[in-house]
């Protein structure tokens, strides 16, 4: 099922959540809404969901104007961000719970409810526990039954609040891959939102970035991480080092020898892999030093620090592949010159940093 | 307990309690015990099977089971309302709640004997328009029971309510259930285990009120007596054994009853999985 949202707005207070939203989603895709916390994005998820009612605009189902449905009739599934299990119930009777509350009429069988929760139950392999209690259950599993219930309406859309958020950091990876392989199979239309950019990149096929309400830039993965439309963008999706061209301390950007591909802004963005690092002599005439390294696995983080400057590119990060590193013999105190390869350039009157960008 | 404790003073707690309890609790209620085997059985067996006696049993227990389920309700109705949703006024709604605890339950029991007697404000008005006379009968007793133990049930019922997560209700709606079926399915059971905290307290409330009981109650033998009454006309008349056999039983019949709800509390949390 298609989703369009028209110039969705909403407002809690005097805060505005929303501000005149308008997305489209086609059928079948995997959406990441991503976005700092307070940026609005579950309010939108919940707007979809019919859960919450938007004080302005349309949310169109398969091109059927549903604003003023009830969630009970959008035939969407939403699972929520602590899973919302009913902890009376046994898992069995969680997933059935959408079958046994239909209509006389529309009800299925209780053979065939069995069926499908036990179908389901293996779908997310945990039929074995079907017996238990909420309770009983590890988060992850948790998670799962909640997937499962929230499929056993055999909803158009599956919404999912933070499905993560509560997981420690190994089954937060497995479960990822594991919902984009389910995604892969069934081929609902499905949105999640995360604060979590990784997530957001290893997960969805496109991504909104919502901040304050807005949003900033919608497109697949690889063009939000290549192609930032704004400095938020940038600084949210990835690793950059930002330097403001009008600080006195960064102008040795524009003039060095550093290769750029064009300079037309006054902040330039840089991601860490896109600055080469060369030992030079101890003698040479470098400012740039390396103070400190970190083996992040496949990459080696370097923290060069610009004795000469006071701005922001006092300090730099820049990345390479370990075998590199091995190779380069650089060690603390080694001076170095730097080559970038890319940048990023915007024009700002005020740079703004997102809450939860995370710089290194 | 070989095992080492987290939290220390285990001991001493233990003993505190001990002999908190048995000072305030089991010295008094055994003292009552051991008083009672002053009485042969047959003597026990022939006071408590006094026509009289066993009619204000009927009267204490029965009123107060029929108050408590009334209460239950009533208290669920009004802890809902005041947890759910706002309204100005909520704050003394809420402060009203525990009146009925602050109150000393003659002077209770004497506002509701006035207004409810036959020319009182209510009295009246349900004499004269339904034909049901509330005061010096049965249901007189009941009103006052309940008067009594609605904050019990508002009380156990609110944090519960309070701490519902009302996300189980989006999710339940989601999938298409109806607000009746989201309460009678998701809400109710939830809400059943401390519902019965609720009742049980109101019970056992009931069966022991005296003060807000005689107003109202009229007192009349074989029809709206009850058993504390009893005890304290049998004391008034220097019948100790008397007395204690009644006290005795009540005690019994009380911890009995208190038992089978904690047995039921015990079975719904269990097969809930709580």
């Amino acid at each position: 099922m298609s989703i369009v949202l028209s110039n969705i707005s909403k407002k809690f207070g005097q805060f505005s959540a929303l501000d005149h939203i308008d997305l489209e989603i086609p059928e079948g895709e995997l959406v990441a809404l991503l976005g700092p916390s307070g940026c609005g994005k579950t309010t939108l998820l919940r707007i979809i969901a019919g859960l919450e009612r938007p004080d302005d605009g349309k949310v169109l189902l398969s091109g059927e104007d549903k604003t003023d449905h009830d969630v009970r009739k959008r035939g969407i599934g939403f699972v929520f961000q602590h899973y919302a299990l009913f902890r009376h119930m046994t898992v069995f009777d969680n997933v059935a719970f959408g079958l046994r509350v239909k209509p006389t009429k529309t009800r299925p069988s209780e053979a065939i409810i069995r069926k499908n929760v036990h179908d389901l139950l293996n779908l997310v392999q945990l039929d074995w526990l079907h017996d238990r209690f909420p309770d009983q259950l590890s988060g992850g599993q948790r998670q799962r039954i909640a997937l499962a219930r929230a499929l056993a309406v055999e909803p158009k859309v599956l919404l999912l609040d933070e499905p993560f958020g509560a997981l420690d950091a190994s089954v937060r990876k497995e479960l990822r891959l594991w919902l984009r392989h389910l995604h892969n199979e069934l081929n609902v239309t499905t949105i999640f939102v995360t604060h979590d950019q990784e997530e957001a990149m290893e997960v969805a096929s496109q991504i909104v970035v919502l901040n304050h309400g807005k949003i900033e830039q919608k497109g697949t993965p690889t063009q939000i991480y290549d192609e930032p439309k704004n400095d938020f963008v940038s600084q949210f999706i990835g690793h950059t080092n930002v330097f403001h061209l009008e600080n006195d301390g960064d102008t040795w950007l524009k003039g060095s020898s550093i290769v750029l591909d064009n300079t037309d802004g006054i902040t330039a963005h840089v991601r860490p892999h896109h600055i080469g690092v060369e030992k030079l002599d101890e003698n040479a005439s470098s400012p740039i030093s390396l103070k400190d390294w970190q083996h992040l696995g496949a990459t080696i983080r370097l923290e060069l620090t610009n004795d000469e400057f006071k701005g922001t590119a006092k300090v730099i990060y820049a990345e390479m592949p370990s075998d590199q590193f091995k190779q380069s013999r650089l060690k603390k105190g080694d001076k170095v010159a730097l080559f970038i390869r890319q940048a990023h350039w915007f024009n700002l009157e005020k740079p703004h940093v997102p809450e939860a960008a995370t710089n290194f | 307990m070989s095992q080492s404790q987290i939290m220390p003073g285990f001991k001493p707690a233990l003993g505190y309690t001990l002999v908190y309890l048995s000072l305030v609790v089991l010295i008094p209620l055994s003292t009552l015990v051991f008083n009672s085997f002053q009485l042969s059985w047959e003597d026990y067996v022939a006071i408590i099977t006094h026509k009289r006696i066993i009619a204000s049993f009927q009267v204490s227990f029965g009123s107060a089971l029929i108050a408590a389920a009334v209460a239950s309700f009533f208290g669920l109705v009004i802890a809902w309302v005041l947890v759910r949703y706002s309204f100005t006024g909520q704050k003394l709604s809420d402060a009203l709640i525990d009146l009925p605890f602050a109150l000393p339950t003659a002077v209770a029991g004497i506002v509701l004997a006035t207004i409810f007697q036959p020319g009182g404000f209510l009295g009246n008005l349900l004499l004269e328009g339904f034909g049901i006379q509330v005061a010096f009968k049965p249901l007189g007793i009941v009103v006052a029971l309940i008067f009594i133990s609605i904050p019990f049930v508002v009380r156990t019922i609110e944090p519960v309510l309070l701490e519902f997560d009302t996300s189980m209700e989006e999710a339940a709606a989601s999938m298409g259930a109806s607000r009746l079926q989201i309460f009678t399915k998701i809400i109710f059971p939830n809400i059943f285990p401390a519902l019965l905290t609720g009742f049980a307290l109101s019970f056992a409330r009931g069966v022991g009120e005296y003060g807000s009981v005689i107003f109202i109650a009229g007192n009349l033998p074989y029809v709206s007596e009850i058993v504390p009454l009893l005890i304290v006309t049998k004391l008034e008349q220097y019948d100790m054994e008397g007395a204690t056999a009644i006290a005795l039983t009540m005690l019994v019949i009380s911890f009995a009853m208190l038992l089978v709800i904690n047995l039921l509390q015990h079975w719904v949390r269990k097969r809930s999985g709580q």
